[in-house]
């Protein structure tokens, strides 16, 4: 892998000379391009993943099967495309804490959560969660208790991960859509727990 | 040893959803670009991934110290990467025609218009 030569240049214009080039040789579409963007900018997003994990509060069966087969319970909910073909679903149980990193380059479900956040991406995430999660957790302002393990799901080539947050305490009145609402992108990396309202 | 993330700055574990997606409208446009040639089948996701693992090992067994990880700089040099080696452009043009582009006066207002966008 050589250095290309506008390595020196800034990447807003390396970009944009490579996309220039891209769409005059044709293999760039940019219409197409922007659609994507649009997508993954303001479509695309964790709320996806919370309507997911609050309909497996309140439906046992769609919680077994979203445990049993990910990709398939994700798709029925509507949600699929680039980085959701092989979907892992973990929970949160009272032995063990389940928390999501990718080592090698920022893997991210992306139907179910939209684009990673910078701290995922960061290098002090990635090679911190592996070496000492708890205490990465801690800095990040989850105490996980000292008798409960943590697994640390590191997303392969293939496999992408959502974590099942626990549903919290008091909320067993509330429906589906008020649940939804009270999911984080963090609970469902497994960097928090979801807070009662 | 201070602490592992950083709580402050860019990198600060963020408490809510919500935050912006990308920092630089470039990011997006270097996004797209990747997404929209894995569709087209210039390439597969799997080398794409594959050099963007290579691009991020590269930047963190040799950065200037202090330098900030950028994940968006690697994830460009990976789609150069792909874009050279799928033979659809070569290095060279590339950077000539960002050359070009940066010796356009200062405050240019994109009369032009083909495709470049600005992500928002």
């Amino acid at each position: 892998m050589s250095s290309a030569p506008a390595d020196r240049l800034s990447p807003a214009l390396r970009t944009e000379a490579l996309e220039q080039l891209l769409v005059e040789r044709e293999p760039v579409d940019p219409a197409v391009m922007d659609k994507f963007i649009k997508t993954y900018e303001q479509d695309v997003g964790p709320l996806n993943g919370a309507k997911v994990v609050a309909r497996a509060w309140t439906d046992p069966e769609y919680r077994e099967w979203l445990l049993r087969d990910g990709t398939a319970a994700i798709k029925d909910m509507g949600f699929g495309g680039p980085q959701g073909e092989h979907m892992v679903v973990v929970e949160q149980t009272d032995d063990v804490h389940h928390v999501v990193v990718c080592t090698l380059c920022s893997c991210y479900p992306w139907p179910v959560l939209g684009l990673p956040p910078t701290w995922y991406k960061d290098p002090a995430y990635r090679a911190g969660m592996v070496r000492t999660p708890r205490r990465v957790l801690r800095e990040m302002g989850l105490e996980v208790p000292e008798g409960r393990a943590i697994q640390v799901w590191d997303s392969s080539a293939e496999v992408r991960y959502l974590v099942l947050p626990r549903r919290p305490a008091g909320t067993e009145h509330l429906d589906a859509e008020a649940l939804a609402a009270l999911v984080t992108r963090d609970a469902m990396v497994g960097v928090a727990e979801v807070a009662a309202p | 040893m201070t602490a592992l993330l950083d709580v402050d700055g860019v990198a600060a574990p963020p408490r809510a959803n919500g935050e912006l997606v990308f920092a630089e409208p470039w990011e997006s446009r270097a996004f797209g670009m990747a997404v929209t040639l894995v569709e087209a089948g210039l390439f597969t996701w799997d080398e794409f991934r594959d050099s963007l693992v290579a691009r991020v090992a590269a930047w963190e067994a040799d950065h200037a110290p202090g330098e900030e990880y950028r994940y968006y700089r690697c994830w460009l040099a990976a789609l150069e990467d792909g874009v050279v080696d799928a033979g659809a452009d070569d290095a060279v043009a590339v950077a000539e025609r960002a050359a070009r582009l940066a010796e356009r006066p200062a405050g240019h207002d994109h009369a032009d218009g083909d495709g470049h966008g600005h992500g928002h």
